[in-house]
């Protein structure tokens, strides 16, 4: 998935995380996170959305996160969404119960 | 006149020799002399002066001005301007508005801290090792019984109050007219004043003698300070504490009225306390509801009161208040119009040394949380980033005191779950907490199996703490260890003085 434009999802509201993704000249995917939780689940984030974008076969992408306590799950819908307004796709793949 | 000859003249107590004249009687009226001969001087610096402050020695401080607080930073001020070094400050509590404490500690002014809590900027500092010697931490008891045993040995208090009289009797709130920093009761004052070897009171309000009610009696009082303003009306306290719609809050509340109706402790002519914290509180109005239902009434309510527990005196549903800390407008103005709303000291509140205090008559306690571990450990002083943020009150007081003592708190709040497998400070032991309650569950500590027994007749569920900290880690994950530094910024003790833990510097932040 190319990112062709400012793809932005999410809100500053507390357990929401608002995700910009933006085209990126070079290969690879440029993070800037900052977090209220950042000591203790920082990791835990950075790993969650750079998994999300790999999914989503993005390669190449400046991100920019701010977390205010995001679950995991918002954190993923998050990341998603962006990636694909910025890819100005509406390729949903929607998840299924499992 | 020989007093040699009165038999055993040597073991006769306060025998002060001969009479050798009576002093020079006044002569001008009552009023001439109030405002003529009083303890009143021009400035906080002339009281300072006249108290005879040294460097090294230690002040003190109350907190019932909250965050409205101008005394600890005007004082201060003053000393730090007057060349005053290596003080100990001991404060009953300080908070977010203390931060221009931070260059007094920078420049040598303070030296060492006692408090009951720290927040803000001052915290945060604190925390990244602002100082060489650690932070004492007491609980509201405990510092009382430091003090009144003497191994807390105050120089010189410098109290604020909303209303005193030019010989220094002194309240939080004055029965002639409406002052407008107004705090209800001066419960952790009237100790500093009983035991400091100077007092020195700072009022915005100075009214006739005599100021009566007063929390201080003028017979503690050395000096006494005019100021424009004590503190700001709308930080000292809010007009109604209030009543929380959070559902989460909401549903704890009423799951921990629940449990103390089945507990055994809900009788007629029970007694209680109420800690701050939305939850905490909001367990008060869901008791009330089964009070009428059963018509049961309580005994009497003790602590930090609120407007929620004067409606309930009001109504006849608690017959007495013993208040050593007014938290809302309501609460003071009871205190000021309900005669059997007392107001009581820190050591009559949770003293563990004195000759009994109100803490060990508690049928239950409600008590908030940041942090609860697998053992029941409770902390309420460090956030889950290591960082001080909060204060001991008289948690651990109340949880010993009382006979049941429960905690509440969310399973989760925002990305941090409150129950962990080692709290980051403990506050309150474990040994002294008997259930926790949150929104997704109930858990008993083993130590009460019949508590458990009562529950369970009721049909009430009940999980282990091991099963609530695992439903808490499966919704927000686990999250990474904070690093600390081997430094040690703060000294937790419990209400006997005895350390219970340590708080060490945070590496980053």
């Amino acid at each position: 998935m190319r990112i062709i434009t400012t793809g932005v999802a999410g809100t500053m509201e507390s357990s929401d995380i608002i995700v910009t993704v933006e085209p990126r000249a070079e290969e690879g995917v440029e993070l800037t996170l900052s977090s209220s939780v950042m000591q203790q689940f920082g990791r835990q984030i950075e790993h969650v959305i750079r998994e999300t974008l790999k999914e989503l076969g993005v390669t190449a992408a400046a991100v920019t996160a701010v977390d205010k306590g995001a679950l995991d799950c918002t954190v993923r819908a998050r990341v998603s969404a962006a990636a694909l307004r910025a890819a100005k796709s509406a390729e949903y793949t929607w998840g299924t119960k499992q | 006149m020989d007093l040699q000859k009165i038999p055993h003249y040597n073991e006769i107590p306060a025998l002060n020799g001969e009479f050798t004249g009576a002093a020079q009687k006044h002569k001008e009226t009552f009023r001439e002399r109030m405002y003529e001969k009083n303890k009143v001087v021009p400035s906080v610096e002339e009281a300072v002066r006249l108290t005879g402050l040294k460097n090294g020695m230690t002040v003190s401080f109350h907190h019932h001005f909250r965050n409205g607080d101008y005394i600890v930073n005007m004082v201060m001020d003053v000393l730090a301007n007057m060349g005053f070094k290596n003080l100990t400050l001991a404060a009953s509590s300080l908070t977010d508005i203390h931060a221009p404490l931070i260059e007094h500690i920078k420049n040598g002014v303070i030296t060492h801290i006692e408090t009951s809590g720290l927040r803000g900027k001052l915290a945060e500092e604190i925390s990244r090792g602002l100082m060489d010697f650690p932070v004492i931490f007491r609980s509201h008891g405990g510092r009382a019984a430091a003090i009144e045993s003497g191994a807390l040995h105050i120089d010189v208090a410098f109290l604020g109050a909303p209303s005193c009289d030019p010989y220094g009797n002194a309240n939080g709130y004055n029965r002639d007219e409406e002052n407008v920093s107004c705090c209800g009761s001066l419960g952790y004052a009237k100790l500093d004043a009983l035991h400091a070897d100077k007092c020195v009171i700072i009022t915005d309000h100075l009214v006739p003698f005599p100021n009566a009610p007063f929390g201080i009696p003028e017979s503690n009082v050395d000096y006494i300070v005019k100021v424009d303003s004590v503190g700001d009306p709308k930080g000292i306290m809010s007009g109604a504490t209030r009543f929380t719609k959070n559902p989460k809050e909401l549903l704890i509340a009423k799951t921990a009225a629940d449990i103390i109706e089945a507990s055994g402790y809900f009788y007629d002519g029970f007694s209680m306390q109420m800690g701050s914290g939305g939850a905490s509180l909001a367990t008060a109005r869901f008791l009330r509801e089964k009070m009428l239902k059963n018509g049961i009434k309580a005994r009497f309510a003790l602590g930090g009161i609120t407007g929620q527990i004067v409606e309930m005196h009001e109504e006849g549903l608690v017959q007495k208040i013993l208040d050593v800390q007014s938290f809302d407008l309501i609460a003071a103005n009871s205190l000021k119009n309900n005669r059997f709303h007392q107001q009581i000291d820190a050591s009559y509140y949770a003293s563990y040394l004195n000759r009994g205090a109100a803490v060990d008559q508690l049928d239950f306690v409600v008590l908030s949380a940041l942090e609860v571990d697998t053992d029941f450990n409770v902390n309420v002083l460090t956030g889950s980033d290591g960082v001080i943020r909060g204060a001991i009150g008289g948690h651990p007081d109340t949880a010993a005191g009382a006979s049941f003592s429960i905690v509440v708190a969310p399973l989760t709040r925002g990305r941090i779950p409150s129950i962990v497998r080692r709290v980051n400070t403990i506050v309150t032991p474990g040994d002294t907490v008997d259930v926790l309650v949150t929104d997704q569950g109930v858990a008993v500590n083993p130590r009460r199996p019949e508590i458990a027994e009562k529950l369970r007749a009721a049909g009430m569920p009940i999980f282990t703490i091991e099963q609530l900290r695992e439903r808490g880690e499966r919704i927000v994950g686990m999250p990474d260890p904070i690093e600390y530094d081997e430094q040690i910024v703060g000294v937790v003790m419990f209400r006997d003085n005895t350390v219970i833990d340590l708080i060490k510097k945070v590496k980053h932040v």
